[in-house]
C-alpha cells in the first residue's frame, strides 16, 4: 500500500467543512434514541403495561419486519426495538454520504485535482472520507450511550445498543468507499451505496418477520440484522459486534485495492452512452419538468405504497397494543374494535400527509433551483413562457400529492385486507387518503407563492411553515393549544377518515386557498427577475 | 427595419449596486456585432434584459421590433441564446438538449408587421435549406453537421461534459436553429483554439445568411476577426461604438525610429503622445490620424530606420480601462 502522506491535513479540512452536518447527525441521533426511551417511560410506566405491550407487539408482523423482534419487555429492551434497526438504516445513509462526499463527489468537482496535485498521496481522500465517517459513527455511539445511560438505561445494554448502530454505519461507510470506486460521478455513487443499505433493510425485514421454518437467516446477511441481532437489552450477545467490524476492515481493503488501480476521474463502472437525440415526446415545459422529476416521485409514490402497506398491515391487532382491558371494553362498547382501528389509520395517515406534503413543497421549489442554478435561463430563452415553464412543475407537485396520497391509502387497505379486514375498506382508505391532498396542495400553494413573490426565502419559509404545520399536528393536542393557533394548520381542517364524516366544504376551501396562493406566485413571477441576481 | 437591436439609456441596478448606467446599442440588421466590456461591465446584464429574463429601471430596448420583456414568447422564437455560463441538466446528454431547447423554441415565424404572412422566408439572404422541420425548430441535417464540426459526443450525460462541450451543446443548439438573431454571451471562453476556428468559420457562415450576431466576448482577436461593428461598455455605460476602421481611427499607432539629424519640430505636433528624443532616436505614439503630418516631418529629418506597430482593438480597450481615475473617455460620434 502506498503511504498516507496529506491525509491528516485533510482530514482535518474535512471536518472544517463538515463541522456543521456533522453536529445535526449527532443531534439527531442522539434525539432519536432519548426520545425514544422517553416516550416509552410515559407511556408505560409500570412494568405490566409494558408486559402487555410486548404480548402483542413481539408477534405482529407489520413490526416483527420494520423493527426486527423484541427481546424481553424491559424499557431497555422496548428502545432497542424501536430504534436499532431504524438508526442503523440512518448511520448507514450519514456514512455514506460523508464517504462519497469526500470522495467521488470531489473528485467529480475537480476539487481533489487541486488538492492531489499538493504533496498528498493517492490514496489519502478515501482514508479521509472513512476516518470522517468513522469518527461521526463513534461520536453517535458515545452520545447515544450517554443519552441511554441518562435516561436510566443499563450501561451494558446502552453501549451495545449505540455499538450495533454504530457498526451498522461503519459497514455502510466501506461500502460507499467502494461505490465511490465503482461510480464515474457522484449521484450514482450514492445512489448504489443506499441500494445496498436498502437491500440490507429489506433482507432483514424478511428474515426477522419470517416463520421458524422461513428464510430466518437473511437477518445474518444483513449489517442492520447484526445491529438488531446483539440483543441489546435482552441478554446481549457481544460476540455479534465483531461482524460490522471484521466486515468494515474486508470491506474497506477492498476499497482501497480498486482505488489504487484506477486513475483520477475514472470508474470501474463507465456509463452507458444515452441517446443522441431526444425521445419524441420531449417537446414542451410538461415534458420537461415531468422528465426532471419523476425519479424523485416515483421514489415518493413506491414509498408510500410500501408504507401504506405497513400500517394497513399493522392496524389489525392494533386494538390489543392500546391501553388496558377496561379501555379497550369501554370503546369496544362504544363502537367496537373498528374505532379503534379506524383511529389508528387516520392518524398515521394525517402524519403521511404531511410528510406527502414535504413532496409537494419540494417539487415546487425545484423551480427555484432550476433558476438558481441556470437552467431556467436555457428554457425561457426559448418559445416557453414563464407561465408555461412554472405552471408545468405546478401541475406535477399537485398531482403526485394526489398519486402519493392514493397509494398510500391503497396500500394501508391492500394490508389491512390481507390481514383479515375487509375488502370493502380499500375503497374507503383511498378516499381517506385523497381527503388530505387539498390540505397539502395549500402547502405547496405556499411555497409557489413564495417563489413567485420573494424568491431569495421561498425555500426557508416554506421549510418552516411545513415544520410548524407537523409540529402543530404531532404536539399540538399533547400541548393542549387553543383552537386558534391548531386552526391555522390546514391539516386540522381536514376530515378525520376513516370513521369521521366527510364534508366537502372544508376540502373546497382549501383548495381554492391553494389555488389562490399558486395563481399569486404565477402573477409574481411573471413581474419579477428571473436568476440570482448579480452579473 | 434596419435595426435588429435598438438600446437608448438602459438602467439596471440590483440594489446599490448599479449594472447598467445609462447603455446605449444599436445593431443592425445581418451584422456581427462585438460587444466588449471587462467582467463586471453589465454585458450578461444587458443580454438578459434582451431576452425578457430582468426588467430593466429605465430606458428602452427593442429587439427585431418587440419589447423583449412584454412580448418575450413570441420574440424568442426568433432568436437563440448561448449564455456565458451553460447550465446542463446532469442526467440528461448533449443530443437531447440540442433536442429539447430547438423544440421549446418552436418553429420561426415570419416577422410581424414588416412583412406579409406569407411562406416566404424571414430573409431575402437566407438560403433555402432540405431537411429543415419548422414546426420542430430543429433542423436534423445541420445539427448533424454541426455534431461533426464541433466533435460533440452527443450521447454524453451532461454531468461528464467539460465547461468547453457543455458550451459546445448550448452553442450546437443555437446554430441548429432557424432564427434572426444570435445573441452569444462569451460562446468561447471554454473552447480550446481548433474549436475557437470551428466557431470563427460558423458565424462567418451565419453572416452570409444574413442572421444578425450579437457577440459578447472579451477575447479580442475574435471580435478584430468577425465583427463588423463594435461597441465598448465600461461600468454599465457605452464608451465606443462604431466599425473597427472608425474606431482604429481613434488608437495610436506607435513608432520607432533612427533619424539623420534631430527633428525637434516633432514635439510641437499635434496628435503626438508619449515623445522620447535620444539623440537621433526618436519613440513615440502617435494618434492614427495624425500620421501624414508626423511622417513628413520624420522623412524632412531624414530617416534611416522606422519600425511602427499596427493600432490593435487590444490598445483601445485598455486605454478605456487602465485609466481607473475617472479620466473621461473619448466617445466617437
Amino acid at each position: 500500500m502506498t503511504s498516507l502522506t496529506g491525509t491528516w491535513s485533510l482530514t482535518r479540512l474535512a471536518f472544517r467543512r463538515d463541522r456543521i452536518m456533522l453536529v445535526v447527525w449527532v443531534y439527531a441521533f442522539t434525539a432519536f434514541v432519548a426520545a425514544t426511551v422517553y416516550g416509552f417511560r410515559k407511556l408505560y410506566p409500570a412494568p405490566a403495561g409494558r408486559a402487555e405491550f410486548a404480548a402483542t407487539a413481539g408477534h405482529n408482523a407489520a413490526f416483527l419486519s420494520l423493527y426486527g423482534p423484541l427481546y424481553g419487555d424491559s424499557l431497555g429492551s422496548l428502545t432497542a426495538w424501536r430504534d436499532s434497526a431504524i438508526a442503523a438504516f440512518l448511520a448507514g445513509l450519514m456514512s455514506a454520504f460523508i464517504v462519497v462526499r469526500h470522495t467521488r463527489a470531489d473528485e467529480e468537482s475537480g476539487r481533489l485535482e487541486l488538492v492531489g496535485a499538493a504533496v498528498v498521496s493517492r490514496s489519502s481522500p478515501l482514508a479521509c472520507a472513512l476516518i470522517v465517517a468513522l469518527t461521526a459513527n463513534l461520536a453517535i455511539a458515545v452520545t447515544m450511550t450517554l443519552a441511554a445511560v441518562g435516561f436510566g438505561l443499563p450501561l451494558a445494554g446502552s453501549i451495545a445498543l449505540a455499538a450495533g448502530i454504530a457498526g451498522s454505519g461503519a459497514v455502510f461507510a466501506a461500502v460507499a468507499a467502494v461505490t465511490a470506486q465503482l461510480a464515474q460521478s457522484a449521484r450514482p455513487a450514492r445512489g448504489i451505496a443506499i441500494g445496498v443499505i436498502g437491500v440490507a433493510f429489506v433482507l432483514r425485514a424478511v428474515g426477522d418477520s419470517a416463520s421458524a421454518s422461513g428464510p430466518r437467516w437473511l437477518s445474518w446477511l444483513s449489517p442492520i440484522g447484526w445491529a438488531v441481532g446483539d440483543r441489546a437489552f435482552g441478554g446481549i450477545r457481544w460476540w455479534v459486534l465483531l461482524l460490522p467490524l471484521a466486515a468494515t476492515i474486508v470491506v474497506a481493503a477492498g476499497a482501497a485495492v480498486l482505488a489504487a488501480r484506477r486513475d483520477y476521474d475514472a470508474g470501474l463502472l463507465t456509463q452507458r452512452p444515452g441517446r443522441a437525440t431526444a425521445a419524441a415526446a420531449l417537446r414542451s415545459p410538461i415534458a420537461l419538468a415531468w422528465r426532471l422529476q419523476r425519479g424523485t416521485s416515483f421514489a415518493w409514490i413506491a414509498g408510500a405504497l410500501v408504507y401504506g402497506l405497513v400500517i394497513g398491515s399493522s392496524a389489525k391487532g392494533i386494538g390489543g397494543l392500546l391501553g388496558s382491558m377496561q379501555v379497550r371494553r369501554v370503546v369496544t362498547r362504544l363502537g367496537g374494535q373498528s374505532v379503534l382501528t379506524n383511529a389508528y389509520l387516520a392518524a398515521l395517515l394525517s402524519f403521511t400527509a404531511v410528510v406527502a406534503a414535504g413532496y409537494t413543497v419540494s417539487t415546487v421549489l425545484r423551480l427555484r433551483s432550476e433558476e438558481t442554478g441556470g437552467y431556467a435561463d436555457s428554457v425561457l430563452s426559448t418559445g416557453a413562457s414563464r407561465i408555461g415553464w412554472s405552471s408545468a412543475h405546478l401541475a406535477i407537485a399537485a398531482a403526485g400529492t394526489v398519486v402519493i396520497m392514493a397509494m398510500t391509502g391503497l396500500g394501508a387497505g391492500l394490508g389491512y385486507a390481507a390481514h383479515g379486514g375487509a375488502g370493502r375498506e380499500i375503497g374507503k382508505l383511498v378516499v381517506a387518503g385523497l381527503v388530505y391532498v387539498p390540505a397539502a396542495l395549500v402547502i405547496g400553494g405556499f411555497a409557489a407563492a413564495l417563489f413567485g413573490l420573494v424568491p431569495r426565502s421561498s425555500a426557508a419559509a416554506s421549510w418552516t411553515v411545513l415544520g410548524l404545520v407537523a409540529a402543530l399536528l404531532l404536539l399540538g393536542p399533547t400541548l393542549q393549544l387553543s383552537h386558534w393557533v391548531l386552526d391555522a394548520s390546514p391539516f386540522t381542517q381536514v376530515p378525520r377518515l376513516p370513521g369521521g364524516n366527510v364534508s366537502a366544504l372544508p376540502l373546497v376551501v382549501l383548495a381554492v386557498i391553494a389555488a389562490v396562493l399558486a395563481g399569486a406566485g404565477l402573477a409574481g413571477l411573471r413581474r419579477r427577475d428571473i436568476g440570482s441576481a448579480g452579473g | 427595419m434596419s435595426e435588429a437591436i435598438a438600446i437608448a439609456g438602459l438602467r439596471k441596478a440590483y440594489g446599490p449596486a448599479t449594472a447598467l448606467d445609462g447603455l446605449n446599442l444599436t445593431v443592425a440588421s445581418g451584422e456581427v456585432h462585438g460587444f466588449l466590456g471587462p467582467n463586471g461591465s453589465g454585458k450578461t446584464t444587458t443580454i438578459r434584459i434582451l431576452l425578457g429574463l430582468l426588467r430593466a429601471d429605465a430606458g428602452s430596448a427593442e429587439v427585431l421590433g418587440c419589447d423583449p420583456w412584454s412580448q418575450a414568447t413570441e420574440l424568442h422564437r426568433r432568436l437563440a441564446y448561448v449564455p456565458g455560463d451553460v447550465s446542463l441538466w446532469p442526467n440528461f446528454t448533449g443530443g437531447e438538449i440540442i433536442d429539447l431547447l430547438g423544440r421549446l423554441r418552436g418553429g420561426t415565424r415570419p416577422r410581424s408587421g414588416t412583412k406579409p404572412r406569407s411562406g416566404t422566408k424571414p430573409r431575402s439572404g437566407t438560403k433555402p435549406r432540405s431537411g429543415t422541420k419548422p414546426r420542430s425548430g430543429v433542423d436534423t441535417e445541420r445539427r448533424a453537421s454541426l455534431i461533426e464540426r464541433f466533435e460533440l459526443d452527443p450521447t454524453v450525460r451532461a454531468r461528464a461534459y467539460s465547461k468547453g462541450n457543455r458550451q459546445k451543446v448550448a452553442l450546437i443548439a443555437a446554430l441548429a436553429s432557424d432564427v434572426e438573431l444570435l445573441l452569444l454571451d462569451e460562446p468561447t471562453s471554454g473552447l480550446d483554439p481548433l474549436m475557437e476556428a470551428v466557431f470563427r468559420s460558423c458565424i462567418e457562415e451565419e453572416r452570409q445568411r444574413g442572421r444578425t450576431v450579437l457577440l459578447s466576448s472579451h477575447i479580442l482577436s475574435e471580435v478584430e476577426a468577425l465583427c463588423d461593428r463594435v461597441t465598448i461598455i465600461r461600468k454599465g455605460k457605452t464608451v465606443e461604438t462604431g466599425s473597427l476602421a472608425d474606431l482604429r481611427h481613434l488608437t495610436r499607432t506607435s513608432v520607432n525610429a533612427e533619424l539623420d539629424r534631430p527633428a525637434p519640430g516633432i514635439a510641437g505636433l499635434p496628435g503626438v503622445h508619449d515623445l522620447v528624443i535620444a539623440g537621433d532616436r526618436v519613440r513615440c505614439e502617435v494618434d492614427t490620424d495624425k500620421l501624414t503630418g508626423f511622417l513628413r516631418e520624420l522623412t524632412a529629418a531624414g530617416v534611416r530606420s522606422l519600425t511602427s506597430q499596427p493600432p490593435t482593438l487590444e490598445e483601445l480597450f485598455l486605454r478605456h480601462y487602465t485609466s481607473e481615475d475617472g479620466v473621461p473617455a473619448p466617445v466617437s460620434a
